[in-house]
């Protein structure tokens, strides 16, 4: 093992400090926080619900339609503009892509199943806490899914393997660190999302992957942990 | 030898694996993954026997023949009244269902329900393409008259109706309120107005704390604490 | 909204009870979080009741406007997202984001609270901008009235970041530098509801609304901006008891926001 130490002090296969609850939005038939360091991800489901126009139904099955939004405030530089970019809605449809895998909607042909996803702050891997949150979401408004979507990215720093790249670990060394956002179902661990900038090779990637597995299975306990604690604080009442 | 790997009346959720081995089947809400059972529904458990079953805690409500629910008009047809049920399918309410009496076709359908009125109505069938006809003639089946409606949960309905519709009439004796819940999570009630105000209280209590022990007393002591005052002032 | 729901809920008023069992003038409980964003020079979260509202400043340095080469600018934006209500559509503001934004802004920009003069670095060249982004992340109503407050504590609590001699702007290193403003303009908006006024509506209040008025305040006797909404019209006379209801409440709520700036 080389001598790399982290800029935050975590080990290797330590993500940042996860805060996570399910409940958040009164409206919303279900919603959820997902709080990862500095990098918060707000999600609210509607539905589902009737689709409109009319030509995106689909007569066998209800349709998932995600929505990623970063608050104008919410970016590492200067103030963005707000409305969607070509980088907010690539990334909505991958997170559509996500979660789609686990989801069963046949219950409820011609219709469509709402996320929003507003981040009101990132510090790096907001599309991973976004799927980590809209997944609770979807949980929690009932809709009948196989397993949970857990997610978070993995990345060489300096050419050393890390998960959950925070800010300043994303620009350290000459070149950019190769950052590769992760989604997988844990049952199976079969991967959902998959992404990457920077340069790896092969096994490079192959290693990462594998290194990734146990850190999402635990970010799937939390994630099942918060939704739990939905209910059993009633219990305590 | 297979094991159980929750307990009866936990809240379970999607992913979860609840039982290892072949010995348990799984039934509504879970599934079968190799040797595995795992829940795809967050809802309580419910071991009978060797079935593995899961109740739901939340989702939306799907329409179902025979179910009561409290619908809204929003909009008059040729044919009849198109009402938004609480659900992600619409519902047709046709003239011939809509009263005892004979109407007329051209007759102005307003008069009987108007845009946005909400309505007790029986759902008389379903298709399997989700299209969903009612009917307004049977025993309190009616237009309703001023009151409050608020959405509840639809899977928390059996609770605030309670069994024989227990938890209902104890709401009913503590408020005066006239309640009528839908299956469909759309809750009529109408009352004094600090007494309506107690009874949406202790229905969102109920929709809130639903799965939990020892709720009856709970909603008691709220409806007590609530209703106190004003039957405190209605004896002098 | 049905016209006997609408009925229903004024007859209780009458009787001087509220749908969540408040009374007709009763403000919801508020409370004030401060710096809650990272990622913003200043933030805060208002909540009245269970209802959210989120706000975050942004501080970047531009190229003033011709006609106000001495001016630093600042702006106010709402947007109603529709994670916060099932009825709230994606796409561009409607017309109720934009009313939103622009009495938010006019109240503060009015109260003069803000002195533009002092965001000027270079005339002509170079002027701080100030964006204060508004958002219900769990939306009930009165979002006018909690969203002014929440710019407010934002812009309270925000911190220049670092600018080096071109005036380029280090967003990873705040200053101790606050903004400077002098009073606290509070938006306050009374409903009439049939002939009574109620103040801090839910949304199932505000759909059975006549006619409202927002009165935004400095202090007990000064008001600096208006906005009357809703079909009705309004007499003289209502107008000013609605204004002094108005300046009742937001002394109320001056108060819980000092106490919070402390």
């Amino acid at each position: 093992m080389s001598k790399f130490k982290r800029p935050s002090g975590r080990k290797m296969d330590e993500p940042r400090k996860i805060e996570a609850e399910v409940g958040v939005i009164a409206r919303a038939d279900g919603s959820a926080r997902f709080k990862i360091g500095d990098t918060e991800a707000l999600a609210a489901v509607y539905g589902p619900r009737e689709l409109h126009p009319r030509f995106l139904q689909d007569p066998k099955k209800g349709i998932l339609r995600c929505n990623y939004n970063m608050l104008p405030y919410a970016g590492d530089g200067s103030r963005v503009r707000p409305g969607p970019s070509r980088r907010s809605k690539e990334i909505s449809m991958v997170t559509e892509k996500a979660l789609t895998p686990v989801l069963d909607l046949s219950q409820f042909p011609n219709t469509v199943v709402d996320v929003f996803i507003e981040l009101p702050q990132t510090n790096a891997g907001s599309r991973c806490a976004g799927i980590c949150a809209a997944a609770m979401a979807l949980a929690d408004a009932g809709i009948i899914m196989k397993d949970m979507i857990s997610s978070v990215a993995v990345g060489y720093v300096e050419g050393n393997l890390v998960v959950d790249l925070d800010g300043p670990e994303e620009h350290m060394g000459e070149n950019e660190s190769p950052d590769i956002p992760l989604a997988m179902i844990p049952s199976t661990e079969e991967i959902t999302l998959l992404q990457m900038d920077g340069i790896v090779s092969k096994k490079q990637l192959l290693e990462a992957l594998e290194f990734a597995k146990p850190v999402l299975k635990k970010i799937s306990d939390v994630q099942k942990q918060a939704i739990k604690a939905k209910y059993e604080l009633g219990e305590r009442k | 030898m297979g094991k159980l790997l929750a307990k009866e009346r936990e809240v379970v959720v999607p992913g979860q694996i609840i039982s290892e081995g072949m010995d348990y089947l799984p039934s509504t809400g879970t599934y079968r993954l190799k040797e595995q059972v795992i829940v795809n529904r967050l809802g309580i458990l419910n071991v009978d026997g060797k079935v593995l079953k899961v109740t739901p805690l939340s989702g939306r409500y799907l329409p179902k023949e025979g179910d009561t629910v409290i619908g809204k008009v929003e909009d008059i047809l040729m044919s009849g009244w198109r009402m938004d049920i609480n659900s992600p399918y619409s519902a047709v309410l046709p003239l011939r269902e809509a009263s005892f009496d004979f109407i007329k076709k051209g007759a102005d359908l307003s008069k009987y329900f108007a845009l946005d009125d909400y309505a007790v109505v029986k759902i008389t069938s379903v298709t399997t393409q989700n299209l969903v006809d009612l009917s307004a003639k049977g025993q309190g089946l009616r237009r309703l008259r001023g009151g409050r409606v608020i959405k509840v949960d639809c899977n928390k309905v059996p609770r605030i109706i309670g069994k024989q519709g227990s938890m209902v009439k104890m709401i009913n004796d503590a408020t005066g309120c006239r309640i009528t819940v839908g299956q469909n999570g759309v809750v009529w009630f109408m009352g004094e107005p600090q007494m309506e105000s107690a009874a949406f209280k202790a229905i969102r209590l109920i929709e809130q704390e639903a799965h939990t022990q020892g709720l009856t007393d709970r909603v008691k002591a709220l409806l007590d604490e609530l209703t106190k005052d004003y039957k405190g002032g209605k004896d002098e | 909204m049905n016209q006997e729901v609408k009925d229903h809920i004024k007859n209780s008023l009458i009787k001087g009870v509220r749908l969540d069992g408040r009374g007709p003038q009763d403000l919801r409980e508020i409370s004030i979080e401060l710096d809650v964003v990272t990622t913003a020079e200043g933030s805060a979260r208002v909540k009245f009741g269970d209802a959210e509202v989120l706000a975050g400043v942004k501080m970047s340095v531009e190229s003033p406007f011709p006609d106000t080469p001495e001016d630093g600018v600042l702006m106010v934006n709402a947007e109603l997202l529709p994670l916060s209500n099932p009825d709230f559509e994606t796409g561009p503001p409607g017309i109720d984001s934009i009313e939103t934004s622009r009495v938010i802004d006019r109240g503060i920009r009015e109260s003069g609270c803000v002195d533009t003069k002092k965001l000027c670095l270079v005339k002509g060249e170079k002027v701080w901008f100030m964006a204060v982004d508004v958002h219900p992340i769990n939306y009930d109503g009165n979002l006018i009235d909690m969203g002014g407050l929440a710019a407010m504590a934002a812009l309270k609590s925000a911190n220049f970041p670092s600018i080096d001699k071109d005036h380029n702007v280090d967003y990873h290193e705040k200053t101790k530098k606050k903004l400077d403003i002098s009073g606290l303009p509070i938006p306050i908006t009374v409903c009439k509801i049939g002939d009574v006024l109620i103040v801090d509506p839910t949304d199932e209040e505000e759909n059975a609304i006549d006619a409202r008025l927002t009165v935004t305040s400095l202090d007990k006797d000064k008001l600096c901006s208006l906005q009357k909404g809703g079909a009705k019209p309004l007499s003289i006379e209502e107008i000013a008891e609605m204004v002094e209801l108005a300046l009742k409440k937001a002394d109320e709520v001056r108060k819980k926001l000092s106490e919070v700036l402390k």
